[in-house]
């Protein structure tokens, strides 16, 4: 990632050389010619045409592409050009280039052992006394303990090492250990604890799995692909392309009346249906009409505590017990024996998670119960009938006037506003 | 790129097994000689047990593994994208840039979209947090940060605050503290907890009012880069990876790791969830992104292709979960067919490093962030 910090080396490197090779094989790479450059024939060399067509072909892409990752190789040094070779730019046209003689291929890569490490921060230790960083001196004990029955060895090798290094010049030293020094910061062996790792294959091995047949229907995205807004567009427009809000303001939090689209949405799933505030609103108005809807009032103030301040845990938990669960509470909500002794046990000691248990099982019995019967209700049928289908707005017989773009309230304004405007102010 | 001449540069056969391989200059009694690197190894353990155990848990540990492949093997009955065939080919997608954000003095390395669907956050090298209109181009909010890498932020639920993070270990008003830089942070479904990443190998979970932390993550042998909170019913799970090569499945409450995956071979720069919660997606330094669903417990497809050649440092999805949007360090975004594994378009606009791509709550646009100071808003 950011050179510092990553634990390998650049691999776009090492994958730029395969492309290199293969341009370079004897059968299938590049069609080398003479190339004339003023007076003088140069042999083995390409066009910049040559180049991008080559890439175009062999690697199923078209011109823009082609051009962009072979100015990369340009860049990067792997081809020349012979015409103003200081700039590193790949010409679509008859300008020639050559392959670069490699100075450094990376091709020979060896895993880097503990032994070398262990063998460097010893030498660190002896040379500079106590000098080791932080996270040094913990890779040196922790490797102590690890390899010590190879300990004398490890001495042996960096006193043996520092004294072959004595006999170079200063100069060279310095710049040595500034070297080793850099190399270790980067390539550095992982703390590697074998147990814990051990401990989570075996947990892995005795996991259930799913059989691919089943999992992968894939129905996810084509039961979303006509809300999926840069795949179908949407409507009335992409507010992003025509900068018109009008997708934006019939799509609010609350409106009158709802797109047909966001009321199919209610269909796909519970969670579709509660996480929309007006999918919220007419699923508790139903559940009013079907005297159950402490069950949906009880759902939400267990989110209030799930997700709400600390410091307000205790109070809201009394309220739900004094609300929902005590024996003749108004809207006694109806737990299995199980669950609500496990709650009433935790309430004693009330944390962030102790309505969980409760709040699912209410959760699943309004999946199954209550959500199903309310999509094939009236309420439901005629909310989707109501509900609107935008026209679609024709691109503009002008396309070069740009519609004004006009601001809305930052969040932080309207939370402000409904502070200040007092209690009776929206929810959400 | 060091060059290493302090090691041995030197490539020939072992003066002890013969094998031809890279040698290490070795020193016994003042004489130098040279090594396979397996033969080091042997010698400086002869005679002494431990050194069984430690190759013995090593082989362990190695048998575990491919016996957890071959499990996994077990129920894989068909690939992704033979049950792919049946779905419509996708048409011809015009997405162009509609909007560029100029005003940071640096690199940008991370956004956030707010829940209005056309704010946003964005942080940058030089310290500087924006908040931005998108659709009007407008700043709203600049702050300060001191420090520089501001690697992560995100936008609260209610939009009324963000949070952010970096090289200074912290996570905004010191909610979050670690041992190392902080890599990516995100709200859980409130304003009130923040789920941090960190170099340091671990996640957090704090308690935004006290600073406190709830609970830690640990299993990572190597820096966080990222994490993604899971869109499920129960809501109790997120995804990390990082520069160990693994993705891993957390429980939040007891902060468990529940399921591991470790296919790619590089480092893991981004994770982010199928919208349905049973897969996710991966981006690598190793040019790949990769899909893996929770249920079959494996990776069911490799987005790859050669002419790409350079890491992916970011991934989201479409709304739909249809189309995979992944930025990579040669400044261009792949659009990938998630179902059918093939490269649907690439947008061609940055001039630098793509460090973050987001797509809007309500999917109608894409924003990226980059390394040329800019963000841009493509639909």
């Amino acid at each position: 990632m950011y050179p510092l910090l990553s634990s390998g080396p650049a691999t776009e490197t090492l994958r730029m050389e395969k492309v290199i090779v293969a341009m370079q094989d004897p059968d299938m790479g590049m069609k080398m010619r003479n190339q004339r450059l003023l007076i003088t024939v140069i042999p083995h060399a390409m066009t910049g045409k040559d180049i991008i067509d080559w890439l175009m072909q062999n690697y199923n892409i078209n011109e823009e592409e082609s051009l962009h990752l072979g100015g990369f190789l340009v860049q990067y040094g792997y081809i020349y050009p012979l015409k103003e070779p200081r700039c590193l730019v790949l010409r679509p046209d008859e300008s020639p280039y050559r392959f670069q003689t490699p100075y450094f291929w990376t091709s020979t890569r060896w895993p880097v052992s503990e032994l070398d490490y262990a063998i460097f921060l010893a030498k660190k230790n002896i040379r500079k006394q106590g000098e080791l960083m932080e996270y040094e001196k913990e890779r040196y004990s922790v490797l102590h303990k690890r390899i010590n029955h190879t300990w004398d060895f490890v001495v042996m090798q960096a006193r043996e090492q520092l004294r072959a290094s004595k006999q170079r010049r200063k100069a060279d030293r310095i710049v040595t250990e500034c070297q080793e020094q850099a190399y270790w910061l980067i390539n550095r062996p992982p703390v590697c604890p074998l147990s814990p790792f051990i401990e989570t294959c075996r947990r892995a091995l005795g996991r259930n799995r799913v059989k691919s047949s089943i999992c992968l229907e894939g129905s996810y995205s084509e039961q979303y692909q006509n809300h999926d807004p840069i795949m179908q567009g949407c409507l009335p427009s992409n507010p992003w392309i025509s900068d018109d809000t009008a997708h934006w303001t019939m799509n609010a939090a609350l409106v009158p009346i709802p797109t047909r689209l966001r009321v199919e949405r209610w269909s796909f799933s519970f969670m579709e249906l509660l996480s929309d505030a007006m999918g919220r609103q007419e699923f508790m108005m139903y559940l009013e009409k079907e005297f159950s809807a402490e069950n949906l009032c009880f759902w939400q103030a267990c989110e209030e505590i799930r997700h709400g301040e600390s410091s307000k845990i205790v109070e809201k938990v009394e309220e739900i017990y004094k609300n929902f669960l005590a024996p003749g509470a108004a809207r006694w909500v109806n737990i299995d024996s199980k669950t609500m002794d496990k709650t009433l046990e935790g309430i004693k000691h009330p944390h962030r998670f102790v309505m969980d248990d409760a709040q699912m099982h209410i959760y699943f019995l309004m999946k199954k119960d209550s959500y199903p019967r309310y999509l094939k209700s009236d309420l439901y049928k005629s909310m989707l009938s109501k509900a609107i289908v935008p026209q679609e707005t024709k691109k503009s017989v002008f396309p070069f006037v740009r519609r004004q773009r006009h601001s809305s309230p930052s969040p932080a304004q309207a939370a402000e506003d409904s502070r200040s405007k007092g209690p009776q102010a929206g929810s959400d | 790129m060091c060059d290493q001449t302090f090691m041995a540069a030197t490539f020939g056969p072992c003066e002890s097994c013969g094998k031809p391989s890279p040698l290490m200059n070795i020193y016994i009694k003042n004489e130098a000689i040279n090594y396979c690197s397996f033969c080091v190894e042997l010698m400086a353990c002869q005679g002494l047990q431990s050194g069984e155990s430690v190759a013995s848990l090593k082989r362990e540990c190695e048998s575990l593994k491919k016996k957890l492949e071959e499990e996994r093997g077990k129920l894989n009955d068909v690939e992704l994208h033979q049950v792919a065939d049946k779905i419509e080919v996708l048409g011809a997608l015009a997405i162009k840039t509609r909007r560029v954000l100029k005003g940071h003095g640096n690199k940008v390395l991370c956004m956030d979209w707010c829940k209005d669907k056309r704010r946003l956050v964005s942080s940058s090298q030089d310290g500087k947090v924006i908040v931005w209109d998108g659709f009007t181009l407008s700043k709203e909010n600049g702050i300060s940060v001191p420090c520089t890498w501001v690697m992560a932020c995100a936008y609260a639920p209610t939009g009324c605050a963000v949070a952010c993070g970096g090289l200074d270990n912290k996570c905004s008003k010191a909610v979050a503290m670690h041992t190392n830089y902080v890599s990516g942070c995100t709200f859980t479904n409130s304003d009130n907890q923040i789920l941090t990443s960190s170099g340091d190998g671990s996640c957090a979970l704090w308690d935004v009012e006290s600073g406190q932390l709830l609970q830690s993550f640990h299993g990572h042998t190597a820096d966080v880069l990222s994490l993604d909170l899971a869109p499920s019913e129960t809501g109790n799970t997120f995804v990390s990876g990082g520069c160990d090569k693994k993705a891993n499945v957390w429980d939040m409450r007891s902060g468990q790791n529940i399921q591991s995956f470790e296919s790619h071979v590089s480092d893991i720069n981004c994770v982010k969830y199928y919208p349905s919660g049973d897969a996710f997606a991966s981006a690598s330094d190793d040019a790949t992104c990769r899909f893996y669903d929770l249920r079959a417990d494996r990776e069911v497809a490799v987005y790859q292709k050669d002419s790409v050649i350079f890491g992916a440092s970011t991934v989201d999805f479409s709304l739909s979960g249809r189309l995979l949007f992944a930025g990579y360090n040669d400044y261009t975004i792949n659009v990938w067919d998630v179902l059918k594994g093939t490269r649907s378009s690439i947008l061609f606009g940055h001039e630098n490093r793509v460090s973050r791509v987001r797509v809007s709550p309500d999917g109608t646009a894409l924003c990226s962030a980059s390394w040329d100071h800019t963000l841009r808003i493509w639909a």
